[in-house]
């Protein structure tokens, strides 16, 4: 039997309320919030904090032997994106990493090839959902990212098993966009949707011929897909009770793009019982669907950032900050030199400091970061350490991309400390003493290099106990 | 720390200071000409006599050829150094060495830096290949936590703290006012300082040092030689230089209201120079006030307050033109500018000034006098936790 071993979703800090956006893009907008990446956020550095929560709960000693990538929002193309989240994450050097990228369904279907079979994989996703001022995608897109481990019931007990899988597929033309571009375009409505729910009936059937099923034998089903219309109508037409159909998180997240279907995933198991079916129906140039059955080990093994405690956890942030972000606002830059681009052998060499945030001791067997030189150190990961401000400054001089730049000196948990800079901070949000714990963010881009490193955030949200048995 | 000192070995015949301010009209050259050329004439040598040069520049170009070129040196050995804000002191320290070593008998140490030429505000460093974990905070920021860490460790009100770094700058300027070589030559008064708008921190523009092009230079020789170039030599007293190691930065016990390496190059130099009392004992200092929390702490770290009560010593005026100890006569960096490679010099041109009576009167300080005849340069580089320091001190009677 093959599963999911631990899943877990990233949703960056900050939320656009949508209506806000027609006084200044004169239409457009709505109601709800959608998820912001921060300026120094892209579809790499949030697959990154997905996969760290995701591995959070990972069964013990289970490794994952293969990384795959999704998104449609690619930080580079012909350099493999997952290479930087396989050093992040520090998986095995002989685990390979993957890109499985270009379209939303690419996602659905990682995670479909990862349940085929194989080691156990990391299957990541991640977008950044960008479309033109007052336009639909704009304001109904989300930025997010998921992460699911899956693997057989031999590598550790599964949260949740499949016991079904159906696939519908059709050339047609719905959403398209040209690479490079910065938004996608969309054919009239009502074309796509009477595909689209033709397709999720075909592929519904065939997972639940699978499983010996009958729809109202599920218990929940959510339905992750690119055409919102396709889904509501194809909600009311599988089968289930009304209220089985959860939340695709619509009105305060957004549509996720590649993300979306493990996002949803990861919500939908987060607040499932054990014994209960869970169906994914993913609607995106085809149609996928994916039903598990839930197992015991699900109440041990809960994700330790809930997306409901994510959802619940942003702050605002105003419509000209999140076009200057998305770079549909090209504003005045700091006048002071743009970094530098990345020397590639310096990066590789400091692999483990860069992308792993791996400090280490010193002869004293005092933590050092940057690690001390020379050889023989104990080496000490500290991307999961936590710390408090000793003090903090705000650089209204040195170039960002998104000025200030906020800046603390952290002591850590457990010893080590490190000058280093904020993120997800209002410029006068801080104070000594505030805890603060690391995330992995892209510090600038020169010569179309991303420069990726980590930065310290207010620790707003209390690792989620994990939930004894219940009787 | 295992120096020996040179004290009384080397003179100071001649110096020579451009005025600092920006110079779009002058180049690397031009200001190399001025300071150069002054220091010669005082020194009433040429370029000829001067058997080695040191030539210190941060980023204003690389090699001895720099200085080379526009002298028109002919055989001669020049050398380049740079030690980040330091680097004019480090030109003069080999330069002294030099001497000291029975290898030349005339060196000449000069500093230069042509900062705005860049086209961007403030001091900017090139960019050295590297793997882009490294920070790119301003030194404005950097030094902008030592003041509340300070306010905090002494218990000193904010406000409060933030009107005695205002009265520092308003010295600065009240004494850059009066000095024909400073780039701002205007009086600002504190309550001005305290209004302006905050650029890192709570550090406002005017809590940092001046950014300028400019040149200083100074010739030295075997004591025993000075008086066949000048009646009234510098002799050199004590040199004390220290590079960090940069574990202030990841040392949980370090508290952002002490800069380690100053304290031993002064201890450093102190002993050197046999000086006990330096409150006392010197006539006046040149200290490196980048920004106005570094000197108020540098009045403590050089030993002339008590830990904790340089504020009040700010505040009750100990520093100014004619306090007990002048520091900064000549402005300091907050007013005469700060051209890197230029600085440490400089701050020397203010004691050849000042120790032989040639200021100006109109910021001449009354504190030398016999048996007070010490002055003393602190010129640092880098940011709190991991900087080079020194100290040099100089007097105009041998012992």
């Amino acid at each position: 039997m093959r599963g999911v071993l631990s899943h877990g979703a990233y949703l960056p800090y900050r939320r656009l309320d949508r209506a806000t956006i027609a006084a200044v893009a004169g239409a457009g907008g709505g109601t709800g919030t959608r998820t912001v990446a921060g300026f120094d956020e892209d579809s790499t550095t949030m697959a990154v904090e997905a996969g760290r929560l995701a591995l959070r709960t990972a069964p013990p000693g289970v490794d994952a032997g293969r990384l795959l990538f999704s998104t449609v929002t690619p930080a580079y193309v012909d350099k493999t994106n997952a290479a930087a989240i396989h050093a992040a994450l520090r998986l095995d050097r002989s685990a390979p990493a993957l890109d499985v990228g270009g379209a939303v369904r690419s996602a659905a279907g990682a995670l479909r090839l990862a349940l085929d079979g194989g080691p156990p994989t990391l299957v990541t996703a991640a977008d950044v959902r960008t479309g033109l001022p007052g336009s639909a995608d704009e304001a109904g897109g989300g930025d997010g990212a998921a992460a699911v481990l899956v693997g057989d019931e031999d590598d550790g007990p599964l949260v949740a098993e499949l016991i079904g899988a159906g696939a519908a597929t059709e050339e047609f033309l719905d959403r398209w966009r040209t690479p490079g571009d910065v938004r996608s375009k969309q054919w009239e409505e009502r074309f796509g949707e009477l595909h689209y729910v033709a397709l999720g009936e075909a592929a519904w059937a065939e997972a639940l011929s699978a499983t010996g099923l009958e729809a109202g034998q599920v218990d929940r089903v959510v339905v992750a897909a690119t055409h919102g219309r396709a889904a509501k109508a194809l909600g009311r037409r599988l089968g289930v009770a009304p209220d089985a159909v959860a939340d695709d998180l619509a009105a305060t997240v957004g549509m996720t793009g590649a993300a979306h279907p493990a996002l949803l995933l990861s919500s939908l198991l987060e607040a499932a019982e054990p014994g209960q079916v869970l169906a994914l129906v993913v609607l995106a140039d085809g149609a996928d669907v994916l039903l598990f059955r839930t197992t015991d080990a699900i109440v041990d093994r809960r994700p330790v950032r809930p997306v409901a405690a994510q959802v619940a956890a942003g702050g605002p942030i105003d419509y000209g900050a999140f076009l200057r972000w998305r770079g549909m606002l090209t504003a005045e830059p700091p006048r002071r030199p743009e970094p530098a681009r990345v020397s590639a052998s310096a990066a590789a060499r400091n692999g483990d400091w860069k992308f792993g945030f791996v400090a280490n001791r010193d002869d004293t067997g005092d933590v050092v970061l940057p690690p001390a030189p020379g050889e023989g150190h104990q080496q000490v990961p500290m991307a999961d350490a936590t710390g408090v401000v000793v003090t903090s400054t705000i650089d209204r001089l040195a170039y960002s991309p998104s000025p200030p730049i906020v800046f603390a000196v952290v002591d850590f948990d457990g010893g080590g400390r490190l000058p280093v800079e904020l993120t997800d901070v209002d410029a006068d949000g801080l104070t000594a003493g505030d805890r603060v714990e690391l995330t992995f963010r892209r510090l600038s881009t020169a010569d179309g290099i991303a420069n990726y490193f980590w930065k310290v955030r207010p620790a707003r949200l209390a690792d989620h106990p994990r939930q004894e048995a219940t009787a | 720390m295992g120096s020996h000192g040179i004290r009384d070995r080397v003179a100071i015949v001649g110096m020579g200071c451009t005025r600092f301010a920006e110079h779009f009209d002058l180049g690397v050259d031009d200001l190399l000409l001025d300071a150069c050329g002054q220091a010669f004439t005082a020194a009433a040598v040429t370029t000829d006599d001067v058997d080695a040069y040191w030539l210190g520049t941060a980023q204003s170009g690389m090699s001895g050829m720099v200085l080379a070129k526009p002298l028109r040196l002919e055989g001669k050995p020049v050398t380049r150094v740079e030690n980040m804000c330091a680097t004019g002191s480090e030109a003069l320290r080999q330069a002294v060495y030099a001497v000291a070593s029975g290898a030349y008998d005339v060196a000449m140490a000069v500093g230069v830096e042509k900062v705005k030429d860049s086209g961007y505000a403030g001091l900017n460093a090139y960019p050295l290949p590297g793997d882009g974990t490294a920070r790119t905070l301003t030194a404005a920021a950097m030094f902008s936590m030592v003041a509340p860490a300070y306010a905090e460790r002494y218990g000193v009100d904010q406000g409060e703290l933030k009107a005695v770094l205002a009265r520092i700058a308003a010295k600065n300027h009240f004494n850059g006012a009066r000095n024909p070589r400073a780039q701002f030559r205007r009086e600002v008064s504190a309550e001005q300082i305290c209004a302006m708008p905050a650029v890192a921190g709570e550090l406002g523009v005017f809590d940092c040092a001046g950014v300028a092009d400019g040149a200083a230079a100074a010739v030295v020789v075997r004591a025993e030689d000075a008086h066949r170039y000048t009646d009234s030599p510098l002799y050199v007293k004590a040199l004390s230089f220290v590079a960090g190691n940069g574990t202030g930065l990841s040392d949980p016990g370090y508290d952002y209201t002490t800069f380690p390496e100053v304290v031993r190059t002064a201890e450093d130099a102190y002993a050197q120079a046999g000086v006990t009392d330096p409150r006392a004992e010197l006539a006046m200092a040149e200290v490196h006030d980048c920004f106005t929390p570094t000197e108020l702490v540098l009045m403590e770290d050089l030993g002339f307050s008590e830990r904790g009560q340089g504020w009040k010593d700010v505040e009750a005026g100990v520093y100014d033109l004619h306090g007990e100890l002048p520091v900064n006569p000549d402005g300091g960096l907050k007013s005469f500018g700060h051209p890197v490679g230029a600085s440490g010099l400089r701050m020397l041109f203010e004691a050849w000034l000042q120790l032989r009576g040639e200021s100006p009167e109109e910021r001449r300080i009354a504190t030398v006098a016999p048996g007070r005849t010490l002055a003393l340069t602190h010129n640092l580089g880098g940011y709190p936790g991991e900087m080079v320091s020194f100290v040099g001190i100089v007097g105009t009677e041998p012992s």
